[in-house]
């Protein structure tokens, strides 16, 4: 069954298996291997994309539930206002080490920048506490998101 | 003979590439302390005719740095511009580049100086012929941005511009080069961000997983979940009829986890569609030999040896039934941890070209080398038929110094000669299919005179053996401390037979040992009236260098003393006490991968559960801090992990032979929540460098439980802290 939807703006159609996790139609359909398999059971964050503004898990989001939808992956997220500010601060703040973990990352911040500009302690830790990182990367991805929110950031 | 074995001297050769750019192909030998044998390194340097640079990045990236830090230093002394210079990762050949892996914190100590050499080099034959085309002394010329200035005639010249003349000179003796001083350095010591974080944050494919050939099929793979168990019968046929299925074979394996157990591949042009038909597949494994092994098993017999009479001595010195005998204070206790899996989060995978009786190979390795001699012997190829091909890995942590995966993706390829094919594991397999940190168990004892010091140490090490020997990772040093620094010493051992395959995890041996002795040593200062900062400064009171392994400097009690001191002035340990109820502060040391560490950990008991509010980290790893930022990232992700280990509920539990967690919710890590706030301060001292991939874990664990007995008054002594353990 035909299947269409937007990535990034584009419009893609996809025929495959309704139950298809759109982390699999987007690395294999689509040939976008940005957006990373980890765990396939919504453990990990490395799959996060946006599905019409809100982070989700595309290894738990079947292709059947997308119709329709506008997707944002790490290939397109800069091409918004959060998602730029937020890649910049990732670099400006070297937060990446092995980096695996970095595209779903960057998605769950760049969800909670669009919704809470300001966020608190609180709000970063309950926005990324989805997003493991093997590295633990997390002081500085902590650093990163108050600086592309303009917060200062007393410890950073 | 290979170009490793030619000539002490090696060999360096430059020569014009097409466009009037120039390539150095430089080979630095720098002879190892302990044999003499040279070790080659090879660094391409590429001279673009616009004058841009491209140097070779030759170590695999596994998040550690090397792919940024090792350019850092050849662009320091070949004078450019870190600006100028773009990196290229090349391919894995031990006989083209030297040493390649990732592993021990060993590249910062193996490049330290032919890296360097390399870059000076080739800076010396610019010189040179600079100085030959404007007839003056090379030494009265200067380099500055990828040029050669003489600053008497105001002259200046690209190093583009001297590719041809350069091309024909001959190479440098390196041992007549002479290396930038460190008051000079214009790139080692800034912080230089990562390479390929651009990369990375824009999404672009980098990592084994997203590596594609034309036409790949994926495959899945399943292998018995007890590790050893064979393959009696399975529905090979009804599996192959499934849609989408493009073929079904079985790999045989060679009954090592080294080599990958034997397995029933299944492959399609969709990894998802692969994975979903494993679904259907149905082996029948006959576990018999290996179904007794179990966790409870080696608990009992853990406990039963540790009050038994060990196997086997490790070390003893000077008279230890004595010294306990007339010891006014004995103090015992014993302590345990489990095994560990590695959860590297890109899960293990490798993609495999079989054609024409050679295999090309890309994969996420911090190994190479070994991965190319298991290939080798798995599909009887002579070794200079198999390619191997870095990728960026997706976590390291020392599961990829093990090439199981890469044994298998090629001996699936070769039954399908002229298709790639991309081996990808489950989360599920990856956690159940790993060379584990292992378990281990330690009956300790420590003699004290009536002045409260240290007369004697103890340790029955119940641990994992074959034949009289510890398994892979499961060995106590013969030098691990207090051995050296006190007169009476015995370290023994016992085994336990086990059919988990065991690896090295991320500063491996010490991640455990760091653990029990310096929480046990804490126990010992309790009961001797003083605290461990220092009992430990009281050990190390002595001017001593306590030899280590082969290849190894000794270890240097000064180095020691100074991290310690450092730390507990960080940490304010002076006015631990004034911290309130429920508080507490806990120290440790540990040197583990020629890095002295100090650590002081602050933990608050929050509803019950420990909470690490900051870790203070004093490091001494020589005179030079190559990557300041990347240094920080390597203590401070050091940090978080091993107190994940303490904290986050991380054991691996084995029942009838295989592993029972299968993903991130039974084998968790640390979340941003529960990261604290860390402060890292390095002691400078007149040592060479050494690296920071692992030395910074391992005191961090007994800082913790410390911290938490100074909280809570309740000893930990077993790992994961548990809700009822501090109840």
């Amino acid at each position: 069954m035909a299947i269409s939807f937007t990535v990034n703006g584009q419009k893609r159609q996809v025929d495959g298996d309704s139950a298809k996790p759109l982390l699999w139609v987007l690395r294999e359909d689509l040939d976008m291997v940005g957006t990373k398999f980890g765990c396939g059971a919504g453990l990990c964050g490395a799959c996060t994309v946006h599905v019409g503004g809100e982070a989700v898990r595309s290894c738990q989001t079947p292709l059947g539930d997308v119709a329709g939808k506008a997707i944002t992956t790490i290939e397109g997220v800069q091409a918004g206002d959060a998602g730029k500010r937020i890649a910049a601060a990732w670099v400006k703040h070297d937060v990446p080490q092995c980096g695996y973990c970095q595209a779903g990352q960057i998605m769950s911040a760049t969800a909670l920048l669009a919704t809470t500009p300001k966020p608190s302690d609180e709000e970063i830790d309950a926005a990324m506490m989805g997003n493991l990182c093997r590295c633990s990367t997390y002081v500085r991805i902590r650093a990163a998101i108050k600086d592309a929110a303009g917060i200062k950031d007393m410890q950073a | 003979m290979s170009a490793a074995t030619l000539s002490r001297r090696g060999f360096i050769s430059a020569s014009l590439l097409a466009g009037g750019g120039l390539l150095f192909d430089l080979n630095v030998p720098v002879a190892r302390a302990a044999d003499g044998t040279p070790v080659i390194l090879t660094a391409f340097i590429r001279i673009l005719p616009d004058n841009r640079v491209v140097i070779g990045a030759k170590n695999a990236e596994i998040g550690q740095g090397a792919k940024t830090m090792l350019p850092m230093m050849i662009a320091e002394e070949l004078g450019v511009d870190w600006s100028q210079v773009t990196i290229e990762q090349t391919h894995a050949d031990a006989k083209i580049f030297g040493g390649q892996s990732a592993g021990g914190s060993r590249t910062t100590p193996r490049e330290w100086l032919p890296t360097r050499q390399a870059g000076a080099a080739a800076r010396a034959m610019l010189v040179a012929a600079a100085a030959q085309g404007w007839g003056v002394a090379p030494e009265t010329l200067k380099t500055s941005a990828g040029k050669v200035i003489d600053p008497k005639s105001g002259k200046s010249a690209t190093y583009a511009s001297l590719a041809a003349v350069a091309a024909k000179l001959p190479a440098p003796d390196p041992a007549t080069l002479k290396l930038t001083d460190s008051a000079d350095f214009r790139i080692i010591g800034q912080s230089v961000g990562g390479v390929d974080t651009p990369a990375i944050v824009a999404g672009k494919p980098l990592f084994g997983i997203d590596f594609k050939l034309p036409n790949m099929l994926y495959a899945v793979l399943e292998t018995c979940p007890a590790f050893g168990g064979t393959m009696k019968s399975a529905n090979l046929d009804a599996v192959k009829a499934l849609p989408g299925v493009a073929h079904v074979l079985t790999i045989k394996g060679d009954g090592t986890p080294e080599s990958g157990f034997e397995g029933v591949a299944i492959l399609s042009k969709s990894w998802w569609s692969a994975n979903q038909a494993r679904e259907a597949l149905k082996i029948d494994w006959d576990v018999s030999a290996v179904s007794g092994f179990s966790t409870e098993s080696y608990a009992s017999q853990a406990a039963a040896k540790r009050k038994g009479k060990a196997d086997a001595d490790i070390v003893r010195t000077g008279d230890v039934d004595a010294a306990f005998a007339s010891a006014v204070k004995t103090v015992t206790a014993d302590y345990d941890y489990p095994f560990l899996a590695h959860g590297t989060l890109e899960p293990q995978n490798c993609t495999a070209l079989f054609k024409d009786g050679a295999v090309e190979i890309w994969a996420p390795t911090q190994n190479p080398e070994s991965g190319r001699a298991l290939v080798a012997k798995a599909l009887n190829l002579p070794p200079e038929k198999i390619r191997i091909n870095f990728t960026r890995i997706g976590g390291g942590f020392g599961r990829r110094l093990m090439n199981d995966y890469m044994v298998q993706a090629a001996s699936i390829a070769a039954q399908l000669p002229g298709v790639p094919v991309k081996l990808l594991w489950t989360r599920q397999q990856d956690i159940q299919r790993d060379f584990y940190r292992p378990a281990g168990w330690h009956g300790f004892r420590a003699a004290l005179d009536k002045g409260g010091k240290l007369t004697a140490f103890h340790d029955h090490f119940v641990t994992f053996g074959k034949d009289g020997k510890p398994v892979r990772s499961a060995e106590m040093p013969a030098s691990e401390l207090p051995v050296g620094l006190i007169d009476n010493v015995l370290l023994e051992q016992s085994f336990l037979a086990t059919n988990m395959p065991t690896g090295w995890l991320r500063a491996p041996g010490s991640n455990a040992l760091g653990f029990v002795t310096q929480a046990f040593l804490d126990e010992v200062a309790q009961a001797a009236g003083k605290d461990l900062p220092t009992l430990m400064l009281d050990l190390f009171s002595d001017p001593k260098a306590l030899p280590r392994g082969p290849n190894q400097p000794p270890f240097v009690t000064a180095r020691a003393k100074g991290v310690i001191e450092k730390a507990i002035a960080m940490g304010d340990w002076a006015n631990r006490k004034t911290l309130p109820k429920g508080s507490g502060k806990g120290f440790a040391f540990y040197y583990s991968h020629m890095g002295y560490f100090a650590e002081v950990v602050e933990v608050a008991i929050v509803d019950g559960v420990p909470k690490v509010k900051t870790v203070w980290v004093a490091g001494d790893v020589g005179s030079q801090i190559i990557n300041p930022i990347n240094a920080l990232h390597q203590a401070q992700g050091s940090v978080i992990e091993g107190l994940g280990q303490a904290l986050a509920g991380q054991q691996i539990t084995q029942v009838a032979g295989a592993v029972e967690q299968a993903n991130y919710d039974t084998h968790p890590y640390l979340r941003i929540n529960d990261a604290p706030q860390i402060i890292v301060e390095f002691v400078k001292t007149d040592y060479p460098p050494t690296g920071l991939g692992e030395p910074a874990l391992p005191p961090v664990i007994p800082a913790l439980v410390n911290a938490i007995y100074a909280a809570t008054g309740k000893r930990i002594r077993t790992l994961p802290v548990t809700a009822e353990m501090l109840a």
